[in-house]
């Protein structure tokens, strides 16, 4: 973290530069996993401590969110993705990013606990820890597997759901984290591919500029392997069927394709059709992910009517 | 030169303090609706105050 002055003197903040503080776009990813991971779960919550749940652990999520944007604000001044954000553009300064991050982090865990348990509002706590601690001040700048480190802080959230509904956590729990884990990495890696000179510019070792890109796309296509048996495991646990074992081999199929074509490419390929394979890559795994725990919660949903399931 | 009432300032002011208003009434709303809910679920609450409860004394000595 560098300490730069940032805010511009003339501009007062409106609520909704502290909005995209929390990072909106992430949170609503995490309320979507938390939700699936709470739904799925054999133990049913009241709706309105459910939606407390859910409403906490986003919270928890867009606290880390604000944290990040008050350590990293010096690189995302340089990297054309993240240079619009409040504390580099001068809507906010770092230190209302940190006081809203450590007190919407402790107000989100403390009635986590109070909603659900405890146990949900201790791995929502270590989610914190990890993401702002872990991964944004540690690793981030210091290894090129920060991306593989740091995802799993995006992978918590259907635990917590799961453990907010039953207080401990399980086989399935575990396998809903391990499926965002594997598929964080080549998601970024992919990103990195064709957004180069971002995270060059920033000095951010990702793999592509620390062991090359040939061997990032080596990366990718072993993380597109694990990744399909994670996703094909789930379908055998209490939270996978038909419909989800469906969806999980179409979409495994068509990531390990895609993952192969661009094993096989090199830079001239690549740049002669600019990143078409990668940038379709990036895009279909985002799709990869929500459908995925969309067939989960479709599981859950439909038990009561008689689907669902392997009967 | 005219007395500008309401500044840009004003403006974005004000949509803070609303915006923080908002919030901390839907909060405080939430903490009422989920108490609620915590008390009514948790099942009939008695226990020993200044009446006396024969049916609990009973319960004690058996």
């Amino acid at each position: 973290m560098a300490d730069v002055p940032y805010h511009n003197p003339d501009y007062d903040p409106v609520f909704g530069d502290y909005v995209a503080l929390l990072k909106p776009r992430v949170m609503s990813l995490v309320v979507f996993t938390a939700f699936v991971g709470l739904m799925a779960a054999p133990v049913a919550l009241h709706p309105v401590e459910a939606f407390c749940a859910i409403l906490f652990i986003a919270i928890g999520a867009g606290a880390s969110g604000s944290l990040n944007m008050w350590w990293d604000a010096d690189i995302d001044a340089i990297m054309r993705r993240t240079k619009s954000r409040p504390i580099p553009s001068g809507r906010t300064t770092p230190d209302a990013a940190l006081g809203l991050g450590v007190a919407l982090s402790g107000l989100s865990v403390l009635m986590l606990g109070l909603a659900a348990n405890w146990h949900a509002a201790a791995w929502l706590a270590f989610t914190i820890f990890f993401y702002a601690v872990v991964y944004t001040m540690w690793l981030k700048r210091a290894t090129p597997q920060n991306i593989v480190i740091g995802g799993a802080a995006g992978a918590f959230p259907p635990l917590i759901g799961w453990v907010a509904a039953t207080g401990s956590v399980s086989i399935e729990a575990v396998l809903m984290f391990a499926l965002i884990f594997m598929w964080t990495p080549p998601h970024f890696w992919a990103l990195a591919l064709f957004m180069r000179s971002d995270y060059d510019d920033a000095k951010v070792p990702m793999l592509t500029v620390t062991h090359g890109r040939p061997s990032t796309r080596r990366h990718i296509l072993v993380y597109a392997v694990l990744q399909a048996a994670l996703a094909i495991s789930l379908a055998f646990t209490s939270v996978g069927g038909l419909i989800y074992f469906s969806v999980a081999l179409v979409c495994n199929v068509i990531v390990l394709k895609d993952a192969v074509r661009i094993w096989r490419r090199d830079e001239v390929n690549s740049e002669a059709d600019d990143f078409k394979v990668e940038r379709a890559f990036f895009k279909f795994s985002l799709f990869y992910l929500f459908v995925h725990f969309l067939a989960i919660l479709a599981e859950a949903l439909l038990v009561p009517y008689g689907f669902g399931g392997w009967s | 030169m005219s007395i500008r009432v309401e500044s840009d300032m004003h403006r974005r002011r004000r949509s803070q303090n609303v915006g923080v208003a908002v919030c901390l009434v839907l909060f405080i709303g939430l903490v009422m609706v989920l108490s609620l809910v915590k008390i009514t679920n948790s099942g009939p609450v008695e226990g020993y105050d200044h009446a006396p409860r024969p049916a609990l004394a009973d319960e004690v000595s058996q």
